[in-house]
């Protein structure tokens, strides 16, 4: 019993960071523009920094 | 970068597409001021498609001084620029400079920031919750099913039930809402069995994790609510893209127009300050903005958005203009006579709105579906816990068991059906350059026995093409085609560009006469090219075809045929056609010789001339009442009723706004010879819909006695609720492999472009 009492908030505690990095990634705009981003991976000049 | 080349052709072609001129007024009205002196401003960029497209642009812009930002976005064929305001800085510098780089830029509305899309933010953050919550939920039960003992379960139920209260809570606020906005009004939508059972799930699983019992049902609440909301993501995200795209041609239309003040001043105004009595300039290439006539000024315009008319019109002081026309010829100044939105094109607006489309009365599958599906499932479940509960008296197994009946039949694979095939077929349509506006008209699309098209600018390219020189010899054309270059007329910039070979001379004194031709001076001779009366000839130009006159000192010389050009694509496109649907019938609004012309190199007997927007109308409501499914092709305004009221329609993506807006389906590419595939595919996802109810259906009939019975375990629930929607998903995958139809290759624009030079 006891180690499931360190694991489970450990494995929650992962599950919501992974979380809130997606809901920062979405507020920061990295999905505004999926095929850009695709684009501009190929070309070293360009800037490859979500809009804002 | 040779990938980048139909960019630089489609900047040249600019000046063909009688495209609205974008001035500094329009750029700041439509521009958002960010307060700190500086603005922000959308163009829409619809040639961009590479890397080395948004570096150009970029690097381009970055050159201004004043430009802080300069974005392109490729998903949304947009550039976003912010630049800080100064007084000696023009705005049309920024057009400009993407022009130079080699695009087509457009003003798009600005939009508000309230008004942006916030259901998709919505939906997309709802998605990531209740996934979190599902694969979380999903690793609890998973060792709880592999046997875990009693205090153990509890802890984990009690765990579970800690994420899934506040993600159902998060997630599914989008199902409550729609439910009880369906319930309010005593409808029953998909939503409510939807939301009901996974409402009833976790109450449950809520009150048996309380009693210590055997089952819960979180994870299957939750996972539920995560597949349902990936239906709905992409049901929007679908409805978007179309929208933002047709939102993306609609900056084509005029902003506002120039007005001119008693002092001879010019002022810029919006189209909904323009008032009655107001003096307006139009310059060339510029669209008519509301109803007036000229007071100042002569030239031709160009009707065929209009009524569908495909020779340009003259006009001069006095003549009517009608909204939507374009202005061929030199500037004119014109009074407003009736304010925007009493204008022509309000008229048909509203016309429109009448036109009570058979589409009206139509009601989707997937409501259709519900409709049957909902109350079946809600007395099911009722006789399920009355059954249990008559027959030994266990009330809260009998209710235990009901509630397991909701949850099993939940229509989580119903929900998925309908929406992932449009979707997929939404991406395919997308590929090969058609817009779909929703769902609905792809199954309204593979309904369709019969076609209706209109003429100009849709069959044809609504603009003119060189034919045949009828009197005169190979210098007198030589002369005719260098006084051409001298003009900015339709004709003549056809003749022009159908002999770029010829050698070029010196004219002196060049004169545009409005609406009749140019003239010029070449070694004391006096040179006309323009209207017959213009060149003393005797007008014989009728029969559909029009025609140019040369004269040199008043004598005429020689004379030149001009037709109204079929798009390359329809002849092939009718032939086609003809094997899917029972009827073609063209309905114009043009003079009857062109109309026959067009019909006769078609081979189309079923062919209506002359027709205003409400007879078109009328022949819809005709072809209907004889059982006809629609599909109706037009781009002008007048089809803009008709387009409205068709059982489908769609329009080429040079078409009006209003009839664009009105249309199901756009050809972003501006070709029509797509319309076949269309049609197979949505035949083809009218099936995959089928096959989907199928699945379902055959899923429940497994399903549905178990949970009657009592063995729907919630490992029962979860594995055939997944099976069911990934099966209903693979089969919705099968439309992006071609089965039958070969994949039809398009060519870029550069081909299209040498057809009109041969």
């Amino acid at each position: 019993m006891t180690p499931l009492l360190i694991i489970i908030p450990i494995v929650l505690l992962v599950g919501v960071l992974a979380l809130v990095a997606f809901m920062w990634s979405m507020r920061s705009g990295q999905y505004e523009d999926m095929d850009g981003a695709a684009q501009r991976i190929l070309d070293d000049s360009a800037d490859d920094h979500p809009p804002k | 970068m040779s990938c980048c080349a139909p960019g630089i052709e489609a900047a040249n072609e600019l000046a063909d597409k009688g495209q609205s001129k974008i001035d500094n007024e329009s750029i700041i009205a439509g521009s958002i001021d960010l307060k700190d002196g500086r603005r922000q401003v959308e163009l829409a960029v619809p040639d961009v498609h590479c890397a080395a497209c948004m570096r150009s642009i970029e690097s381009e812009l970055s050159k201004l001084e004043l430009v802080e930002l300069g974005r392109v976005n490729l998903s949304t064929k947009r550039v976003k620029v912010i630049w800080r305001t100064q007084n000696d800085f023009a705005p049309t510098e920024l057009v400009d400079v993407v022009n130079k780089a080699g695009y087509r830029a457009m003003l798009l509305e600005a939009e508000d920031e309230n008004a942006k899309d916030k259901t998709f933010g919505q939906l997309v953050r709802a998605l990531a919750v209740s996934g979190f919550a599902a694969i979380n939920i999903m690793l609890f039960s998973i060792s709880i099913w592999s046997g875990a003992d009693a205090s153990t379960r509890d802890l984990f139920h009690w765990i579970s039930a800690l994420i899934a209260i506040p993600a159902v809570a998060f997630a599914g606020q989008h199902f409550f809402r729609s439910a009880f906005g369906a319930l309010k009004v005593g409808r029953l939508n998909m939503d409510v069995p939807i939301s009901l059972a996974v409402i009833l799930a976790l109450g449950l699983s809520v009150f048996e994790t309380a009693n210590s019992g055997e089952h819960a049902y979180f994870d299957a609440s939750v996972t539920l609510l995560f597949f349902l909301l990936i239906g709905r993501t992409l049901d929007h995200l679908m409805r978007e893209r179309a929208r933002s795209a047709v939102r993306n041609l609609a900056s084509l239309a005029p902003r506002g127009a120039l007005q001119r003040l008693e002092d001879g001043n010019h002022q810029f105004i919006k189209l909904n300050q323009i008032e009655v009595g107001m003096q307006l300039d139009v310059g060339a290439g510029e669209r008519i903005p509301v109803d007036g006539v000229v007071t100042k000024g002569q030239g031709e315009i160009d009707l065929s958005l209009v009524t569908g008319e495909s020779a340009p019109e003259p006009i001069e002081k006095g003549s009517v203009l009608l909204a939507g026309a374009t202005n061929l010829s030199g500037l004119i100044t014109m009074q407003v006579q009736k304010p925007a939105h009493e204008s022509f094109l309000a008229r048909m607006v509203s016309m429109m709105e009448a036109a009570e489309g058979s589409r009206a009365g139509y009601k989707r599958i997937a409501d259709r579906a519900a409709e049957i599906y909902a109350p079946v499932v809600h007395v099911l479940a009722l006789v399920t816990f009355l059954g249990w509960g008559l027959y030994n008296g266990d009330w809260h197994h009998a209710l235990v068991t009901a509630i397991a009946v909701l949850i099993i039949t939940c229509p989580c694979a119903l929900a998925l059906a309908v929406p992932i095939v449009h979707v997929v077929a939404a991406g395919r349509l997308f590929e090969q350059g058609m817009m779909m506006r929703d769902g609905a008209a792809l199954e309204r699309l593979a309904e369709i026995d019969y076609v209706a098209f209109d003429k100009t600018g849709t069959l044809t390219q609504g603009k003119p093409r060189f034919v045949e020189m009828i009197k005169g010899a190979q210098s007198e054309l030589e002369m005719a085609v260098r006084l051409a270059r001298l003009s900015n007329h339709p004709f003549s910039k056809t003749l022009a560009s159908a002999h770029k070979d010829v050698s070029a001379i010196d004219f002196d004194e060049v004169k545009e006469v409005g609406g009749q031709g140019v003239e010029a001076n070449c070694a004391g001779d006096v040179w006309r090219l323009g209207r017959a009366q213009f060149c003393g000839a005797q007008d014989a130009g009728e029969e559909g075809l029009s025609r140019v006159y040369l004269s040199k000192n008043g004598e005429y010389l020689a004379s030149f045929e001009f037709e109204d050009q079929l798009r390359p694509e329809v002849p092939t496109l009718m032939e086609r056609l003809r094997g899917k649907v029972s009827g073609i019938v063209l309905l114009s609004g043009d003079r009857k010789a062109p109309v026959q012309l067009v019909a006769k190199q078609l081979g189309l007997s079923d062919v209506h001339w002359g027709l205003t927007p409400q007879d078109k109308l009328n022949q819809l409501t005709a072809l209907e009442a004889a059982q006809h499914r629609v599909l109706m092709v037009g781009d002008g305004i007048n089809d803009a009723p008709s387009l409205q009221a068709a059982y489908v329609s769609m329009a080429p993506s040079s078409a009006a706004d209003v009839g664009r807006n009105a249309a199901d389906f756009v050809l972003t590419r501006d070709r029509l010879d797509q319309i076949p595939f269309a049609l197979t595919l949505a035949k083809r996802a009218a099936n995959a819909v089928k096959q989907n109810f199928g699945l379902a259906i055959a899923y429940n009939m497994v399903a549905i006695p178990l949970a009657i019975m009592g063995f729907a375990t919630p490992l029962v629930a979860s594995i055939a609720m997944s099976t069911s929607s990934i099966l209903v998903t693979l089969n919705a995958l099968r439309l992006r492999i071609d089965a039958k139809e070969r994949k039809i290759d398009v060519p870029r624009s550069s081909e299209q472009k040498v057809m009109p030079a041969e």
